[in-house]
């Protein structure tokens, strides 16, 4: 045989070297959602050194939103929790005490009922970790407790009406907005300060990067106070009367206030007037949520009406109406948003991005009205406050499942708090950097031509301003010093003789230039001919 | 109904006894990340403060007895150096100890320069006494104490002029020494080997090519810059400048590329092949370079100058990167970069030998992987951040002696003015006419094959 026979080839055996990996779609999905804003655009960017040290960092980047998505998917422990229903069930349907049924023990034990008639309503705050439970009752009635274990760190009754409260950077300081002024208490539930700066406050929020306490009250008076220096770093009057609806954006700690009027703004330390101000309803705004991302907020007003809007865009998505007008709102960490008027409370699913159609969940509250109700971060839970104590419920579903140990870890130790606590205040933002925008922070922009074109010609103008007041000033001041200077005295000597001299000098030009011209005259006049012999030729001169 | 919900084990979560990691998850959701860009700009900021803070870069002072002319590093050692003096004396170093190991006596006029031989037990001086001499160097010993000794010369060249530098070969028993010409020596024998020519004027450095064992390169005093090669009876090529080169060091690294300290106040990155422009112009001193040595890293230099200053610029930097400069510290005539590139030497009119550190704010000593980590984080933050305003001017932020301000601020003037008056020629005369030369090239009067 000439040739031997080849054995059959396997089918794609060749092409295996060739063959490129393919792209799993869910992983550059994840990917995609670990982009923080947007890249550079390469092809605008003329300078070639520039272009590769971009191009590099680019790669950078995208290969660490690669591998971050990759561990994301392999390394993430839990997944979400979920309500599924079957048949011709309905989720809303679902009663608390059959979900509580359903789930596993220690799942189970998170849903509690404390009975607390007397000193209610409450408010309710959760630290970041979700930990500890704040409660504030309207009666005075201050207790901090690592709920899921059912403990009770403290308990104080301040007697005096008790408006709202909130935990600060950790669990072992949190402020109670009192009758008169605003409180600080620690994990004992001593009194460590007193802020006599924010009176009569109504509601409090702490923006934990910036360490910020923000309060506004019966006076419509927003203040930011430092609580890592203690100074007072902005006061703002809103001049938009009482206020108790405030909530910040997660996104951007811009603070949200909802006006009696119908109107929302929104507040930095760094600008007195809002920076934004919108009409989102027809009478009192009664509760605000705005979602992690910063993406979706969510008003309701005394008209019945629960408006989303995109707040970037600053435009209305779409509007529910509530039988009720609502009295609390809240959005989870996956974006699962509750509402509660009277008794009840209602959570929906994907309500934000699109208009849903129906409840995730509803729960008839067992005693009492509501007053105010959060979600627990980490946590498939929310609590909620109530004038007959403190309730809360299971939401499969609302909160993230996985925690980073290093922003906040529902289990760290005494010494992983202190740490964290340090790191945190290195950290610490500072005011101005709270802008509509976060990623502005840190980043260039460039001047506008037309703008900096402006800007130097005022420059320009000004500088001749000042030059010309100047020159002015000079001439109106009489300089006798130096006048009698010899180099003065010998220049006006000069300056003396030759306007003297001057009209006599020009007559003697004058006559000159006479002269030359009659000269000049003459002797076109004069004209040799042509025969007159050479030796005779001198005679014929002018 | 199927109903699942977060339920979380304690035990899953924490470590099980105290001798056990921490157990950290992490989850790169960047919604659970919120201000993660202005987080990383208050650590750049910090970082650029920290970095300030912490910018000590003086060691030492070695004190001799008259103005310190040269220095030289030992090849095979990274804790000694070798100074001369303008009184003749030569001190080796134990740059840990901060003390003298020896003092080499012989020389009866200052030493101009001196040079390790490759096995850096040997070095060779050369003085204005017209003398090289030959010296044996012993190691520093580990133990403390006063050890001080004078030693003799081992052999000695005597010259028909007075010297103004030498150059060992990296690799030969062979040196160079520059003069009024520039002689090639050999250990074994007490003549020059061979000897260049170029004119008349005095050659006042001589440096040996780090990769071609031909080639080396000299700067004259009639402004010149020299190349030669040992394979030819003459001189390869020259390149005159307006001004004069008072050193030059090649690039270790990139061992075609060599840069000249020149008197008016710049330093001149030139490409050996290529000698019709220089690739960089250094700009800042501002008085006369009088010495220039590269890192053997072969990024940046050191050079020092007339103006009492020590300053390390990146080797394609237009600016320094650092400036030292102390109250006492005199006009410096000669810097060296240690071996490890972690320190710099400068040698100054004010009798002392100056140990800085080549990092200003560097942490000493051995650093756990965790400070190495951080450190390096730091850099890279502020790095990234290097054009904000406000990083920008913690960063760059110099503290100067009132004389070297006034003088920088002053040139600047100068060259404003320069170049407005340039400007207004050029509006002022017809298209074309006026031909503006770069700086790189304005400074090249001529180049002689």
């Amino acid at each position: 045989m000439a040739e031997e026979s080849k054995p059959p080839r396997l089918d794609g055996e060749g092409k295996a070297g060739k063959k490129r990996k393919k792209k799993d779609p869910d992983l550059a999905a994840a990917a995609k959602r670990m982009k923080r804003g947007p890249g550079v655009d390469l092809k605008a960017i003329g300078d070639k050194k520039l272009k590769g040290k971009l191009r590099r960092s680019e790669d950078v980047i995208s290969k660490s939103q690669k591998k971050a998505a990759a561990i994301n998917e392999w390394l993430l422990p839990a997944s979400a929790g979920a309500l599924e229903a079957e048949g011709v069930e309905r989720t809303w349907n679902f009663r608390q005490d059959a979900i509580v049924a359903a789930v596993d023990q220690t799942a189970a034990k998170k849903a509690f009922d404390l009975s607390l008639p007397d000193l209610g309503p409450y408010s309710v705050s959760f630290t970041r970790n979700g930990r500890f439970m704040l409660l504030g009752g309207q009666m005075g009635h201050l207790a901090v407790m690592d709920w899921q274990r059912s403990h009770l760190v403290c308990e104080v009754q301040v007697k005096e009406t008790v408006r709202d409260v909130t935990f600060l950077h950790n669990e072992t300081f949190w402020a109670a907005a009192q009758k008169k002024y605003v409180y600080i208490y620690d994990k004992r539930g001593l009194e460590v300060h007193c802020l006599r700066d924010h009176a009569e406050a109504h509601a409090l929020e702490f923006l934990p990067h910036h360490f910020l306490l923000a309060s506004v009250g019966e006076h419509g008076v927003l203040r930011y106070q430092d609580t890592s220096t203690g100074h007072i770093v902005a006061t703002h009057r809103t001049k938009m009367g009482p206020c108790s609806v405030m909530r910040q954006n997660p996104h951007n700690a811009v603070l949200c206030l909802g006006h009696a009027r119908g109107t929302v703004t929104m507040w930095t330390p760094n600008l007195t007037v809002p920076a934004v101000k919108m009409l989102c309803h027809q009478g009192p705004v009664t509760a605000l949520a705005v979602d992690q991302g910063g993406h979706h907020m969510v008003t309701s007003g005394a008209d019945g009406q629960i408006k989303v809007w995109d707040v970037r865009m600053l435009k209305p998505l779409h509007a529910y109406f509530a039988h009720s007008p609502p009295t609390s709102m809240d959005i989870s960490q996956r974006g699962m948003l509750a509402v509660g008027y009277g008794r009840k409370v209602q959570v929906w699913q994907d309500a934000l991005s699109s208009k849903a159609q129906s409840p995730y969940l509803t729960h008839q509250l067992p005693a009492g009205v509501l007053r105010s109700f959060r979600f627990c971060p980490y946590e498939d839970v929310m609590g909620i406050g109530t004038s007959a104590g403190i309730s809360t419920i299971l939401v499969p579903g609302a909160g993230e499942p996985n925690f980073d140990s290093l922003v906040a870890n529902p289990f760290q130790t005494n010494k992983q708090r202190q740490e964290g606590e340090v790191v945190a205040l290195l950290d610490k933002l500072q005011p101005d950097t709270i802008v509509l925008d976060p990623d502005s922070v840190g980043r260039l922009r460039k001047e506008p031509g037309e703008v900096a074109a402006q800007r130097r010609q005022e420059e320009a103008a000004a500088n001749a301003a000042r030059l010309a007041a100047q020159r002015r000033e000079a001439e109106d001041k009489v300089k006798m010093k130096g006048k009698n200077r010899p180099s003065k005295r010998h220049r006006k000597k000069q300056t003396n003789i030759i306007e003297e001299r001057k009209p006599t000098v020009k007559e003697r030009q004058k006559q000159e230039a006479d002269r030359r011209k009659e000269a000049a005259a003459k002797k076109a006049e004069t004209v040799i001919p042509e025969d007159a012999p050479r030796s005779v030729r001198r005679f014929y001169k002018a | 109904m199927k109903v699942k919900v977060i339920s979380r084990s304690e035990e899953e979560y924490t470590r099980e006894r105290k001798s056990d990691l921490r157990k950290v998850q992490r989850n790169y959701d960047p919604q659970l990340h919120q201000f993660e860009k202005a987080h990383e700009y208050t650590r750049a900021l910090n970082a650029a403060k920290l970095d300030r803070i912490f910018a000590k870069p003086f060691l030492a002072a070695l004190p001799h007895d008259d103005g310190v002319t040269c220095l030289a590093r030992n090849p095979k050692l990274v804790n000694s150096i070798v100074s001369g003096c303008a009184d003749g004396d030569i001190r080796i170093w134990d740059i840990p100890g901060e003390r003298t190991l020896r003092r080499l006596v012989g020389h009866t006029g200052a030493v101009k320069g001196i040079s390790f031989a490759p096995d850096g037990e040997t070095c060779v001086s050369a003085g204005i006494d017209a003398t090289v001499k030959l010296w044996k160097v012993p190691y520093a010993p580990f133990e403390a104490g006063e050890v001080q000794e004078d030693a003799e010369a081992v052999f000695e060249f005597q010259g028909k002029n007075a010297f103004r530098g030498v150059d060992h070969h990296w690799d030969r028993t062979s040196f160079a020494t520059a003069g009024a010409a520039v002689d090639i020596w050999d250990h074994s024998r007490s003549e020059p080997v061979q000897s260049f020519t170029w004119g008349s004027d005095t050659v006042t450095s001589v440096r040996f090519n780090p990769a071609e064992p031909d080639v080396f390169a000299s700067t004259g005093s009639d402004r010149s810059i020299a190349l030669y090669d040992l394979r030819r009876a003459t001189p390869l090529r020259k390149l005159v400048m307006q001004t004069r080169c008072n050193a030059l060091a090649w690039n270790p690294m990139e061992p075609f590329n060599f840069t000249a300290a020149n008197e008016d106040c710049c330093l001149y990155t030139y490409d050996m092949r290529k000698l019709t422009s220089a690739l960089t112009v250094h700009k800042d001193f501002v008085s006369a370079v009088m010495d220039v040595d590269y890192s053997p890293t072969g990024k940046e230099f050191v050079a020092g100058s007339y103006d009492r200053s020590v300053r390390i610029f990146g080797a394609q930097a237009g600016h320094s990167r650092e400036v030292y400069t102390t109250k006492r510290m005199q006009r410096v005539f000669a810097v060296r970069f240690s071996g490890d590139a972690t320190y710099v030497f400068s040698g100054s009119d004010d009798m002392n030998v100056r140990v800085w550190k080549a990092k200003a704010s560097e942490q000493l000593g051995v650093r756990l992987p965790r400070e190495k980590h951080k450190q390096a984080y730091n850099d890279a933050l502020v790095e990234r951040y290097k054009h904000m305003p406000e990083v920008k001017r913690i960063a760059r932020h110099r503290h100067l002696p009132t004389a070297i301000y006034k003088a920088a601020k002053t040139r600047r003037a100068v060259t404003d003015s320069d170049k407005r008056k340039l400007q207004r020629r050029i509006e002022h005369s017809a298209p074309g006419s006026i031909v503006v030369k770069p700086d790189r090239k304005r400074k090249i009067v001529a180049q002689v094959e």
